[in-house]
């Protein structure tokens, strides 16, 4: 099997004037984690968005096991197995969090208006499995005991896990972490960094936007550096930290190699 | 169990329905049941404005719109003359299919037209149209962009109603005859059926409740209450936004066009006032006042208020009370009347949600 799960070839976005991501071509091997890291306003979460579809890109490709996905909506790339966190979490604050985790059966799951409105056996079925699916990734989580609350009272931590357990109620081949770690305390990253090795181990792809850079070289297998839009170094994260350029970005000139 | 635990409201008011029959008719003031059978059709738009407006978060200001295109599609097709064409291969093939009827009207003259069902069924095809027309461009737009939207759609149809010689100009469309839905059960105003309408107003109104409370906790349910809650988020997990928005606008238009055509039957006629703003207003505060994503908040204040005006309580201030309660429901109670703290009681009893 094609071990390439994910590809973009030089894809380009800009927004006004401003060079979102430019030229930007990058791999994301099945089974892997992928980091990418860069500065603020490098083009991080746009190069997120123009793989999920959020946002079409100008130019460039996106690939998905082989296939064209370029420009594709949302809802069908998520329907292909493509699932995502947000930077500030985006859970539906006044439903709860079994039913958080139930729309994220959505994609797996068909009865339309009719059947709703019917409610026939098949649909009870249906929203059955879809309860049972959903409690088992809260229990899995350790989330059981907030399945009833309202998903706004609970703490922002829980919040990010309950984010993270609508995900994977897609089943995702590859899952987009946008700044998992943003807003955590160290405990819960060290929670967290477990999370996505765990959901790694099951054999899904994980592509993490990551601030925290001890996150980032504790559990990637591979690090791509983003700068101003433009890709500027990419390896794994021994090699990645040291690199000069890296370096230059993140502490400034005097540490970097151009000293005149 | 769990699964007929949502339905016991459904019982409560049913058994409510039949308990005003009979004191109304032990206490010989059957009149009140006319108003509560109108109230009961007005209440269908609003069960179907509740799903879109509460449930998906969509806002339409044009739902008398749909309302009036139903009444007034049923109302031309019953009472439009084809005598004359009788004889037309068309007109015959017609009757022999049993879509036209001769019948005589309330002057004595004889008409032939479309039957109620096919014209009912017209009635519905033609707003699910058009409903599917409008919505294609229009459901992109957001929150005032889109109450904007509708509200212009819902001028156009009022003045189209307005303005039509056929549809009978500012008169309206009357002599609209009975409709018989199945031998023994007629949508007719007479004083004669009056009970019999009653009952089949409600029953209406349970049966719609029923489906709107179905679909609500279905899982087209759950993608519609997160299109409200966060549209980027529902995106991203596979909600075809676009399309959910769609097909709710235009459910819900279907059941303005149901409460329209038989209310329409009812009174035997339809005038221009069913497609004024004020009533698409209307029926946005019944909404707001209800609790937005509260169905039976909804239903009931649609009845409560429908009955209040039609009794001419509110006298010349009618329109006035409605936007007087938009104004005070955004001011003081946005979650609805029920949530204010005293009545919250009585809320958690109606909407008591079991997780499914």
């Amino acid at each position: 099997m094609d071990s390439v799960l994910l590809e973009t070839k030089s894809l380009h976005r800009s927004f006004g004037g401003v060079h979102a991501i430019r030229d930007v071509s990058i791999q994301v091997h099945r089974g892997t984690i992928k980091a990418v890291i860069g500065p603020n306003g490098a083009g991080k979460t746009t190069l997120f968005n123009l793989i999920a579809g959020t946002i079409p890109p100008q130019k460039g490709e996106v690939s998905f096991q082989g296939r064209r996905i370029t420009a594709w909506k949302p809802h069908a790339v998520a329907g292909l197995g493509i699932a995502r966190t947000f930077q500030t979490t985006k859970l539906f604050p006044h439903m709860s969090v079994l039913e958080n985790v139930m729309v994220g059966r959505h994609p797996r799951t068909r009865s339309g208006f009719l059947a709703g409105m019917l409610n026939l056996p098949c649909t009870w079925r249906e929203d059955c499995e879809i309860r049972d699916k959903a409690l088992a990734i809260l229990e899995d989580l350790g989330l059981a005991g907030y399945a009833g609350e309202t998903a706004s009272n609970l703490p922002f931590g829980r919040q990010r896990l309950v984010e993270f357990a609508r995900a994977l109620a897609t089943e995702p081949i590859l899952l987009l972490l946008d700044e998992p770690a943003a807003g955590l305390n160290i405990y819960e990253t060290k929670e967290l960094s477990d999370l996505i090795l765990k959901i790694r181990d099951r054999g899904i792809t994980c592509l993490v936007v990551e601030h925290d850079m001890s996150l980032v070289m504790n559990i990637s297998d591979d690090v791509v550096v983003l700068d101003q839009g433009q890709k500027i170094a990419e390896g794994p994260p021994q090699v990645i930290q040291r690199n000069a350029e890296v370096i230059r970005i993140y502490l400034g000139d005097d540490y970097g190699p151009c000293q005149e | 169990m769990m699964r007929l635990r949502r339905y016991w409201p459904v019982a409560a008011i049913a058994l409510a329905v039949i308990v005003v029959q009979i004191v109304l008719s032990l206490a010989g003031t059957t009149y009140y049941m006319t108003q509560l059978t109108m109230s009961a059709y007005y209440a269908l738009v609003v069960i179907g404005l509740c799903l879109l407006m509460g449930y998906a978060g969509q806002a339409s200001l044009g739902h008398a719109g749909f309302f009036a295109i139903g009444g007034y599609t049923v109302a031309y097709m019953t009472t439009v003359n084809l005598l004359a064409y009788r004889d037309t291969g068309l007109i015959r093939a017609l009757h022999w299919l049993g879509l036209v009827v001769q019948w005589r009207n309330l002057y004595g003259a004889d008409v032939l037209s479309f039957s109620p069902w096919p014209a009912f069924l017209a009635a519905l095809a033609l707003t699910g149209l058009i409903a599917f027309l409008i919505g294609v461009p229009v459901i992109r737009l957001k929150g005032h962009y889109l109450a904007m939207a509708t509200l212009g759609f819902g001028l156009i149809v009022y003045r189209i109603v307005l303005g039509t010689k056929a549809l009978g100009q500012a008169d309206g469309i009357s002599n609209v005859p009975p409709f018989h839905l199945i031998p023994g059960l007629e949508v007719n105003g007479r004083s004669a059926f009056r009970i019999q309408n009653y009952y089949i107003a409600w029953a209406l109104v349970l049966v719609s409740m029923v489906l709107a409370i179905n679909l609500v906790h279905s899982r087209v349910g759950r993608a519609l209450r997160s299109i409200h809650q966060s549209e980027e988020a529902a995106h991203s997990l596979g909600v075809n936004t676009y399309r959910y928005k769609l097909a709710v606008f235009v459910l819900s238009a279907l059941f303005a066009a149901v409460g329209g055509a038989l209310l329409t039957h009812y009174n035997g006629s339809i005038g221009p006032s069913e497609a004024t703003v004020m009533k698409s207003v209307r029926y946005v505060a019944i909404v707001a006042i209800g609790g937005m994503a509260n169905l039976w908040g909804a239903m009931l204040m649609a009845i409560l208020l429908n009955f209040l005006s039609l009794r001419g309580v509110f006298g010349t201030f009618d329109d006035a009370v409605f936007g007087a309660i938009l104004i005070f429901i955004m001011l003081f109670a946005p979650q609805g009347l029920l949530r204010l703290p005293r009545l919250r009681s009585l809320s958690s009893l109606l909407s008591r949600r079991p997780h499914g």
